[in-house]
């Protein structure tokens, strides 16, 4: 097997495994046919602009979950916001944990709402991490002279 | 202060001065304050071949389209302007009152407007499609809501390629 084809089939398992364990849903592959020799780097560019948007609106939250009077209304226009942006990239595990925040939100429920936002933390780094190594593996197939496979 | 951007996806400066008569490539107003959902929406849209200026928030389209109030300084406003794609939810002014506003306006109210949100919620709908709203879609878009969105543009866009097609409901 050539290198292309190896890193090929490396980026195919892991793209696979990602969407098994809900990573990532299909609206990601939406994302990736607006890629073209245009808009060489939109995925990269849209996903970079989404962790630098969540890093505010996660901050923001933990702020408003500090104060001794919680805005909780304030604390869900965050979240809304969060899983609005998450929907966009098929973040599909950082969205549903932003359908129970808004729960807690509207329970009122600071101690849930706290759980949340750990949880969001910890399922937005994971994210962060796995789409870093997915774009490594696209830029090896690149670099060794090969086409990033059409993502289903 | 309002904030504004004018991204025309086409190469020309034109953006602000308008289509040619010739000219058939449609171009949409899309508001919203996200940014992020802004870049997509944008990038769906010039996949397409539309054109498109954005506007970060209600006001700002307002002054793209020359209606905000007491507005003295027109050389920023775009014209030719085929459709406005506006989400629902946003701060200070939402796309439900921007809905409005166009509709209120007999400089722009035939322009086609369509409200996007990512929340279903009947009410909501009803109230924009009362208001004048051509549909409504949830987000996330994809790039088959964006051709469906073709047969509601006004005729100056040109639908030269779609003859026959049929909006389907509201």
């Amino acid at each position: 097997m050539d290198a292309v084809t190896q890193w090929q089939k490396q980026w195919f398992d892991y793209t696979q495994s990602l969407r098994r364990e809900g990573f990532l849903d299909d609206q990601f592959a939406q994302l990736k046919k607006l890629q073209d020799e245009s808009s060489p780097d939109f995925v990269v560019e849209v996903v970079s602009l989404f962790f630098q948007d969540s890093e505010k609106l996660l901050s923001n939250m933990g702020r408003a979950l500090e104060q001794n009077v919680v805005n909780f209304k304030q604390v869900d226009a965050y979240v809304h916001q969060f899983k609005g942006s998450s929907a966009w990239i098929g973040a599909l595990r950082l969205k549903n944990v932003c359908i129970n925040f808004r729960n807690s939100c509207e329970a009122q429920n600071l101690e849930g709402c706290l759980r949340c936002l750990q949880q969001v933390q910890q399922e937005s780094s994971a994210l962060k991490s796995k789409l870093e190594y997915l774009f490594m593996l696209e830029q090896q197939i690149v670099a060794a002279g090969g086409s990033i496979p059409i993502m289903e | 202060m309002a904030a504004v951007s004018a991204s025309p996806s086409s190469s020309s400066a034109a953006a602000s001065m308008g289509l040619d008569s010739g000219d058939k490539v449609p171009h949409v107003l899309a508001v919203d304050d996200s940014f992020v959902d802004r870049k997509i929406i944008e990038r769906l849209l010039t996949h397409s071949a539309w054109k498109v200026t954005t506007a970060e928030n209600a006001h700002g389209a307002l002054e793209l389209l020359g209606l905000a109030d007491g507005q003295q300084n027109f050389s920023n406003t775009v014209s030719n302007v085929n459709m406005i794609i506006t989400d629902y939810c946003m701060l200070g002014m939402t796309g439900y009152e921007l809905l409005k506003k166009i509709k209120e306006s007999p400089k722009v109210k035939q322009i086609p407007v369509i409200v996007v949100s990512s929340e279903n919620i009947p009410t909501r709908i009803e109230k924009c499609l009362e208001e004048g709203a051509e549909e409504f879609l949830l987000k996330p878009l994809r790039l088959s809501d964006v051709k469906k969105l073709r047969c509601h543009l006004t005729s100056n866009a040109g639908n030269s390629s779609d003859e026959g097609l049929i909006c389907v409901g509201r």
